[in-house]
């Protein structure tokens, strides 16, 4: 008996690294402190009225924000481990196998468990404040995605210590990672984690593009939206379209592992082609699905800190809307080596060169708007100014990727490599960043410490050319990607340890930036105001942070830049203010379903990957049972009174 | 003002730093950028002329962002114009849609011209090699001198070879940087792939797709010789070599690594075999209407072409 434990916990937990060993303790202890401090201060409660049931998007947003900044450290771990790994030739720091699982995993939690999250978290926090709504179309749809998304994460990343982690690369193209080459449980985390997430994914989609479509306060027409909110809405369009791919290739994957199909197997008329088609179907909608939220944070911050209508509002719009579209007819440009033959390679080499058209147009509306406008300096002005050189840089190496018969001499290098880190953090993480500087005080009521920032900054912007320019050379010098060691004959050596330096001084960058947080909690300017920018949109007409309601009264709109045509019609009119009638409002109940529910599809997704049936079957009654629970559910909401109303607001300052 | 003193100061340590490695990186070799081939010479031309086109946008949209953010920066006294309310202009907008209109139409012009041409080889391929890439080295068949070498693969200098590609394992990427881009290794398929080594030289070669553990160490050199050199040492093989047996190609074919190998003999129609049995006839519902073995007849290195 104690044999067979002994047996099983051996292939069960990941042994045999003292970095894992490592995690082990600090994750027991982790936990322990965590269950500790929430009995010590008697939390469990709080914690589960305020958070794990909360159906306000507010919450929702502040939860994906968090969730996604320890996705970041994690991912950043990883990709410093990979880069101690490449500092010189023929490093024994990490071995081949530890070295191909941490790849895997830094691009998978970089793009689906860092990235799509701090998108989610700037969507709920924003759009509805944005458009003058009070929650989203479906808020009770909106915490099972963020649920699912989060324990998608977490099986995702427990393969770390439990049964292996996948090691066939961010998109595991088959045969590699089939049952044949490999055999491990940790391509099936992968499946799983990401599938559970997916859903919830593609339901943010469905429920922000109904929100913008329905929910817009009174008087704002399409054109009138601000431009984050027109992004989102080409996001949501993406993502409806782009993820059933994902979940159906997956799918098909998960067949062939699961119950011996032969969709992507070398053998029985498999055809691991297909699923290189099927997964960049998905995967390069993907990458816009990303960047146009970043796009639509620029276009805000700009026209604010320039104070400045946006320039060319229309183009920017249909600049958006034919990125949205050509960005399903480029998948090909990742595989042109692939041999699909001369026609397809010209006709998609083409398609991805068109793509930057669009978005060199939305380079010039921003430096347009800058122009004749007043340019502060402010934190998210900075990081919006960082962005654009460098974004203009990834996006001219793009175009030259796009050469197809050039691309046979960069893909798969370093040069390839270099590019997408430069739009994926220049474009992405820099967007993503300056947009959670700029509205943390709606967030949070404080601004974050300047100093500090400024510090993480710089030491993000000269780490990022740092790591990444000795990337471009690295490729010309014929380095691939996903080798662990290299030789010192190949001369790679300078280049990659300067690289390593720069990633080092990206990951001092994040330290600065965590310090930041912490000590404007403390210290950080207080915003009495909730317009601490003198913005222009919906959102800061109402306090910091926003009352759970958002708006006392439901705005009247009347054009673009809705609440700074207010404020210069409440000049004109003197301060005073209409007296309004205050109603009650409608709100919707908390639930503990998504929640509980998630954790179900925890238990059968972690089932599938350990091929217990039993487990799985358990785990897929639970989320059955939850579905027919919220089926039978009628009181699912209720109203503020008046009186409630009118106390909130005058705590938070406001005369009602 | 002690912090941004430091600042620069870290700046510049690393500025000298990169400015170092730099000049050192010039003794290396930058493969792409020194191609010894005809494919890879286009290939490189490609590059540049790709790179000056971006740089035509990209150049002054850094300078005028420089120049934008110093002259209406926010301070006390700044003479610049402030139009808060100046947000459109026809010309303006029609200038920078125009402008990468005209370079995109330019570089999507040379593209597709070289998407279509290269794959066609100037003249008759010379000799045909069969490269199969396995779990973790590259097999090289030479099915007119009926060798083949694991790690290594001579090539005549300075005639174009027809090199035949698939894989034994996950995919893989056939690529010699300095002779031209690489090509998948896809299990069930040979594609086609010609390169041209102009002089006689050692070229470095490596798989280019992820395969696993010992996928690193997937490192192989080209070895283009005169062709009375190539002649000569494809006769010492065929002399001196060992044979290799079906068995020996099971044994070459598992998991791990190897030396450089060669063989002066291999069991016949080892190459179709390996296409065969990896899902070769399932694919050919969808093959392009030409057979195989008639190097001539259409030179795609990019197309998918199958044997039957």
């Amino acid at each position: 008996m104690w044999e067979k434990i002994k047996d099983f916990a051996s292939t069960f937990f990941v042994t045999g690294d003292p970095l894992i060993y490592g995690a082990d303790v600090a994750i027991v202890l982790t936990t322990f402190a965590i269950i500790f401090v929430l009995t010590y201060y008697k939390k469990w409660g709080w914690l589960w009225r305020e958070w794990l049931t909360t159906v306000d998007h507010k919450k929702i947003g502040i939860m994906y924000l968090i969730a996604s900044l320890l996705m970041l450290f994690r991912g950043g771990v990883d990709a410093l481990l990979m880069r101690l790994q490449l500092a010189l030739p023929e490093m024994h720091f990490l071995h081949s196998e530890h070295y191909n699982a941490i790849f895997t995993t830094h691009g998978t939690i970089m793009i689906l468990f860092m990235a799509m999250p701090m998108m989610f978290a700037l969507f709920n926090i924003v759009v509805p404040l944005q458009i003058g709504a009070r929650d989203v179309a479906y808020p009770f749809l909106n915490a099972l995605s963020f649920w699912l998304f989060f324990f998608g994460a977490l099986l995702f990343n427990i393969s770390f210590v439990i049964g292996g982690s996948p090691d066939s690369g961010w998109l595991a193209y088959p045969p590699l990672s089939e049952l044949s080459h490999s055999p491990g449980v940790g391509q099936n985390f992968y499946i799983w984690g990401i599938q559970i997430s997916g859903i919830g994914s593609l339901a943010t989609g469905i429920n922000f593009l109904v929100t913008i479509l329905k929910m817009r306060a009174p008087g704002m027409k399409l054109m009138d939206m601000p431009m984050f909110t027109w992004s989102v809405l080409a996001t949501c369009i993406l993502i409806i379209f782009a993820f059933p791919i994902l979940t159906v290739t997956l799918g098909l994957l998960f067949v062939d592992r699961f119950f011996g199909g032969h969709f992507f197997t070398m053998d029985g008329g498999g055809n691991p082609m297909m699923y290189v088609n099927l997964i960049w179907m998905w995967g390069h909608p993907e990458v816009y699905i990303v960047i146009l939220p970043a796009f639509g944070i620029f276009s805000e911050i700009v026209s604010t800190f320039s104070r400045k209508k946006i320039f060319g509002y229309k183009s920017m719009v249909f600049a958006m809307m034919i990125i949205s579209v050509l960005a399903f007819f480029t998948w090909v440009h990742h595989f042109f080596t692939m041999g699909a033959g001369a026609d397809v390679n010209a006709f998609f080499a083409v398609t991805t060169m068109a793509i930057a058209i669009p978005t060199g147009v939305k380079v010039f509306n921003w430096l347009f708007t800058m122009f004749r406008g007043r340019i502060q300096l402010k934190q998210p002005m900075l990081w919006t100014l960082a962005f654009i050189p460098c974004f203009a840089v990834g996006g001219a190496t793009g175009v030259m990727l796009a050469v197809a018969p050039a691309d046979y001499q960069y893909h798969n290098s370093y040069f390839l490599i270099a590019h997408f880190h430069q739009v994926l953090i220049g474009g992405v993480v820099f967007g993503y960043l300056a947009g959670i500087y700029y509205w943390w005080p709606k967030m949070f009521g404080f601004k974050l410490d300047e100093r500090l920032g400024k510090w993480g900054f710089w030491l993000w912007n000269i780490g990022f050319y740092v790591c990444f320019m000795p990337q471009y050379a690295l490729g010309f010098m014929g380095m691939t990607r996903r080798v662990y060691t290299y030789g010192w004959d190949l001369g790679w050596a300078p280049l990659n340890f300067t690289s390593t330096v720069g990633a080092f001084l990206m990951g001092a960058g994040f330290v600065f930036q965590i310090w930041q947080i912490a000590y404007s909690i403390k210290h950080g300017e207080r915003d009495r105001t909730g317009d601490p920018w003198n913005g222009r949109t919906l959102e800061w007409s109402i306090p910091s942070p926003a009352p759970h309601y958002n708006f006392a009264v439901i705005p009247q709109v009347k054009g673009p830049d809705a609440w700074w045509e207010m404020k210069k019609e409440m000049q004109q009119d003197g301060t005073k203010k209409k007296p309004v009638q205050l109603k009650p409002i409608h709100m919707p109940k908390n639930s503990g379903i998504p929640f509980i529910m998630s954790v179900f599809w925890f238990i059968a997704g972690f089932g599938f990957t350990f091929s217990w049936v039993w487990m799985a079957v358990f785990g897929l009654i639970g989320v059955g049972i939850c579905l027919l629970a919220r089926s039978f559910q009628y009181d699912t909401d209720y109203y503020i009174p008046v009186k409630e109303i009118e106390r909130t607001e005058k705590a938070l300052g406001r005369a009602v | 003002m002690r912090k941004p003193r430091l600042l620069r100061c870290i700046q510049l340590i690393i500025m000298a730093a990169f400015a170092i490695i730099v000049l050192a990186g010039c003794e290396n070799q930058f493969l792409v950028l020194e191609p010894r081939g005809p494919v890879a010479e286009t290939q490189y031309q490609l590059i540049v002329v790709s790179a000056i086109l971006c740089a035509i946008v990209v150049i002054p949209v850094i300078i005028l962002t420089v120049f934008v953010v110093y002259r209406y920066r926010d301070r006390p006294g700044n003479k610049a114009p402030y139009k808060p309310e100046w947000a459109h202009n026809t010309l303006l907008e029609v200038v920078w849609w125009g402008i990468p209109v005209v370079i995109i139409a330019l570089l999507g012009f040379y593209t597709v011209k070289a998407t279509f041409a290269l794959p066609k080889p100037p003249a008759p391929t010379a000799i045909k090699v069969q490269v199969t890439s396995l779990d973790w080295k590259w097999l090289f068949i030479y099915p007119e001198q009926k060798i083949a070498t694991v790690n290594y693969a001579p090539i005549p200098a300075g005639v174009p070879v027809q090199f035949e590609v698939t894989s034994d394992a996950p995919m893989n990427s056939f690529w010699v940087p300095q002779l031209g881009g690489q090509v998948y290794t896809m299990p069930g398929m040979a594609m086609r792939l010609w390169l041209q080594a102009d002089q006689p030289g050692e070229y470095f070669g490596q798989g280019a797709n992820f395969t696993g553990k010992g996928f690193a160490h997937m490192q192989f050199k080209v070895v283009a010789k005169s062709q009375a050199e190539f002649d000569k040492w494809a006769n010492q093989i065929k002399k001196t070599a060992p044979e290799l047996t079906m068995d020996g190609y099971r044994n070459l074919a598992k998991p791990g690594l190897a030396d450089v190998m060669s063989f002066s003999s291999y069991p016949e129609g080892l190459f179709e075999y390996i296409v065969n049995k990896n899902g070769g006839p399932n694919h050919k519902h969808h093959s392009n209407n030409h057979g195989t073995g008639h190097e001539t007849e259409k030179h795609d290195m990019s197309g998918m072409h199958k044997h039957h």
